[in-house]
């Protein structure tokens, strides 16, 4: 451990071990019973609820809250997980600020919207702490279903298919299941294994079937998966990464910014994670403001994000701007990069503002954030997505058509999917 | 700034905040820090017979309702008179009398209801230098069942005999204190100013179960597995009392009797209500052992700003300003026509009217996909729920229809003054005819 945030180049151990553990530990702990008594104290209980329109999944959040102050946060979970079987993810990654929070009529009234958030994930972690599953199977259709992919919307269309009596199938690319849930999120969003526990407790509903490490297109075929099962769940994300297309991509040191956040996810050993010095992460969503803050968490010096249109357009939220410039990474708004310059490794990124201006950041390493694109079309294509419905094949998550790239976007679709394939399958 | 000394039946206070007879006032250390806090009389916790002290509970004495963020909004207490001997209780209140003579101390007394009790205790209190008594005539539990507080005070017979005794045997003010647990106050208000009370104080505490445990299956306070009715009090009684006060100031046989009034006083503005009903100075017990007893700093500083806008040289401009307007039912303005009015710029899109008036009153509130409330005034039959259940203050308001303008619900012109003893429904006034 004699390195530290100064060290040249590409580094490993920047920082004291218990800095790891404090900058990887949950962001935001969960509320106590008296935190949550207050919070919920404050819900109006509104009438046809602004917030409940809000969500992608729906939740009956007036009714979970008033579950959650008359002291019977088990039933609250039962209200949030009936409608989105992943509320306890959800809880820690959903940007409430822009979905039911934002909508609260408290945050018109008075600037300060109910923690709806960190309600849900004190209601869920309160069932889901007992290690029981809340819903039972109906009886067996002898329908089968198979489902690409075991992200979250694949999850959700799997349990809502189970939940109905089907035999599911679950074909996963990756040695784990939970999708970006698993691989995706910030490691502080979801510590302590939370999205493995997740995936875990949900499968209880029964007639689940996980089969992870297949990939379609590779060890089964969409037409084998239609002659041997009664309908077929696309859930399979976006699994290509748009490129840079500016000279020295190939350099070493440049990588792509999922790739990064996988990685260091899957260390259990945070502080082997090497890490440049001077770090730049290019993009303006959710994963570049993931890679930026995680680098600046593992002692990078210095961390830019520099994202090529104005603040208004970037994707990510306000309170995730400023998360990571409370993090101490700075973001540059309206550049974009020309090439990266170096002798084999990065050492450098050129940048040209809007206007023209052109400007160098030192860089030891370079995270791509630019978004991710379908890496397979195996089904029609609607704009850059899948169809949501072809056949006796639907499609939903990032990889479908329509809804913004969030898991409880995810989530709904893999439900709504479930509820339309079970309409489908019964008729 | 306005003088809130108060002259209460001769009894002088520098303002009109007294601190009711419970456990607040059961001993010197309170009352001395009560009177260092400002506070502007003291009415001693009861005092009962010479002899071996009551006895409390050792278990828990108070159940509690609460409000949003759990801000208490009922108290009830299973607790007895003072269980300190008489004699340690009279040198304490001899003790601080000396030493805040500007302050009034009252002394509240509950003996078994026989003449001798009452000359007895009467004359043991004689030097204390006390400045009058308050007969607590209203305890509803423990003394109760002994045959005295709450017990005497339901038999107004009672009440006229007790209060004679004690008119007969001190030259000090005497005060009855009611209890709310009877169907008519006026009655033993009535009774007391018979017996020749100088005053009466109300209410005392309301009898009360505050929640039952679920899974002992037992009242709380829970004693050993078993639970009693408790009295109540605290914000959640206050429209009781103001009721309760309101009867007997506009009553007949007792208007003009010197009121003070208790129940739920909390704030200045709870107070001003009790003055403005008839009451001429109050006494607060649960907002003090809510908050403790800074909080009479704020009703002296609200009182006085409040009587300074409204041009109020003394607390006697407004006791009873509000008595005249209290009425009986067949007497309101039934041509009184108001319509409930949202302001768009203040409402926060909650839809909490829309729910109530849709479930549960007139369908008069009209709810558009954008979230935007707006009132029918063809429907409203201005019952004024929205405003209530409303989360913004001020946001719904009723606004007046004026005499000569249509009302849109029934297609009539708003007419002259009419009530409904005059009303063409009315068969009584078919009769009178």
């Amino acid at each position: 451990m004699s390195n530290s945030p100064l060290t040249a180049g590409v580094a490993p151990g920047r920082l004291a071990p218990q800095a790891y553990h404090d900058n990887f530990s949950d962001v935001q702990p969960v509320l106590d019973r008296h935190e949550a008594r207050v919070a919920a104290d404050r819900c109006y209980f509104c009438h046809d609820a602004p917030c409940m329109t809000a969500c992608p999944t729906s939740i009956d959040i007036p009714l979970f809250i008033r579950q959650i102050a008359t002291g019977t946060a088990e039933a609250a979970a039962k209200t949030i997980f009936a409608q989105n079987i992943l509320g306890g993810m959800c809880a820690r990654v959903c940007p409430t600020e822009q979905l039911c929070e934002e909508a609260c009529v408290r945050e018109a009234a008075e600037g300060k919207p109910v923690e709806i958030g960190r309600l849900q994930r004190f209601a869920t972690d309160t069932l889901m702490a007992k290690d029981v599953h809340p819903f039972t199977r109906a009886a067996a259709t002898g329908k089968k279903v198979a489902v690409v992919g075991a992200g979250p919307a694949g999850l959700a269309c799997a349990h809502r298919l189970a939940l109905k009596g089907h035999e599911v199938v679950v074909y996963e690319r990756r040695a784990k299941p939970g999708g970006l849930n698993e691989y995706g999120i910030a490691t502080y969003k979801a510590p302590d294994d939370f999205a493995a526990r997740e995936v875990d407790w949900l499968l209880k509903i029964g007639g689940i079937t996980v089969n992870t490490g297949v990939e379609l297109g590779r060890d089964i075929t969409l037409a084998g998966l239609e002659a041997d099962y009664d309908a077929v769940f696309l859930g399979i994300g976006l699994a290509g990464v748009n490129a840079l297309r500016a000279a020295g991509e190939d350099l070493d040191g440049v990588r792509n910014a999922v790739d990064f956040i996988a990685e260091l996810r899957q260390v259990a050993d945070k502080s082997t994670l090497p890490i440049g010095r001077d770090v730049v992460v290019i993009g303006g969503g959710m994963t570049a403001v993931d890679a930026a803050v995680q680098s600046k968490l593992l002692g990078a010096n210095a961390v830019t994000m520099v994202y090529r249109r104005g603040r208004d357009r970037m994707s990510a939220s306000t309170y995730e701007q400023d998360h990571a410039a409370s993090a101490g990474v700075r973001i540059i708004y309206g550049a974009a990069p020309v090439r990266m310059l170096g002798q084999g490794k990065v050492e450098a990124v050129e940048f040209s503002y809007e206007g023209g201006e052109a400007f160098t950041l030192k860089a030891d390493q370079v995270f791509k954030a630019i978004g991710q694109t379908l890496a397979a079309a195996p089904i029609a294509q609607d704009g850059a997505k899948l169809v949501k419905q072809q056949g006796r094949i639907w499609a939903g998550g990032d990889c479908a058509s329509g809804g913004e790239d969030l898991t409880v976007t995810a989530v709904a679709e893999g439900r709504d999917a479930a509820e339309a394939i079970h309409a489908s399958l019964m008729a | 700034m306005a003088n809130l000394t108060t002259n209460f039946i001769g009894i002088k206070s520098p303002n009109p905040f007294w601190l009711a007879s419970a456990p607040p006032t059961d001993k010197e250390y309170n009352v001395r820090r009560a009177f260092e806090a400002g506070w502007g009389g003291v009415v001693w916790k009861t005092l009962g017979s010479e002899g071996p002290p009551v006895v409390n509970v050792n278990g828990p004495r108070y159940g509690a309702i609460w409000g949003a963020d759990r801000r208490l909004l009922g108290l009830n207490n299973i607790e007895l008179i003072t269980d300190r001997p008489l004699e340690v209780n009279l040198q304490e209140i001899k003790s601080v009398k000396r030493d805040y003579k500007d302050r009034a101390l009252i002394i509240s007394l509950m003996v078994p209801c026989d003449e001798d009790s009452w000359r007895d205790i009467l004359g043991q209190i004689e030097d204390t230098e006390a400045d009058g008594v308050e007969l607590n005539f209203g305890c509803p539990h423990g003394m109760a069942e002994r045959g005295m507080g709450g017990a005497v005070g339901q038999v107004p017979e009672y009440i006229e005999m007790v209060t004679r005794w004690c008119k007969k045997h001190t030259r000090m003010p005497v005060i009855v204190k009611l209890t709310p647990n009877i169907t008519d106050i006026r009655k033993p208000a009535e009774a007391a100013k018979r017996g020749g009370a100088d005053a009466v104080s109300l209410i005392n505490t309301i009898n009360s179960i505050t929640s039952v445990n679920l899974d002992s299956f037992a009242p709380e306070p829970t004693i050993d597995g078993k639970g009693t009715h408790g009295g109540y009090c605290g914000p959640a009684v206050k429209p009781i009392a103001l009721n309760m006060v309101a009867e007997i100031a506009r009553n007949r046989e007792t208007h003009g009797l010197p009121i003070s009034g208790i129940g739920g006083i909390t704030t200045w503005r709870d107070a001003a209500e009790f003055m403005a009903l008839g009451a001429g100075n109050v006494q607060v017990c649960t907002a003090a052992m809510t908050y403790g007893f800074k909080i009479v700093q704020e009703m002296i500083s609200g009182l006085s700003q409040y009587m300074d806008e409204k041009g109020m040289d003394s607390t006697a401009d407004l006791v009873g300003r509000a008595v005249p307007n209290v009425t009986d039912w067949q007497f309101l303005n039934l041509n009184y026509v108001t319509k409930a009015h949202i302001s768009q710029d203040d409402c926060i899109k909650c839809g909490r009217c829309y729910a109530a008036c849709e479930d549960t009153s007139h369908q008069a509130i009209a709810m558009s996909d954008d979230r935007t409330f707006t009132v029918k005034d063809e429907e409203c039959v201005a019952c004024n729920l929205c405003v209530n259940v409303c989360p913004v203050e001020n946001c719904i308001t009723m606004v007046e229809v004026p005499k000569g303008a249509l009302d849109e619900r029934t297609g009539r012109t708003v007419g002259d003054y009419a009530n409904w003893t005059t009303h063409p429904n009315n068969p009584m006034a078919k009769a009178a005819e």
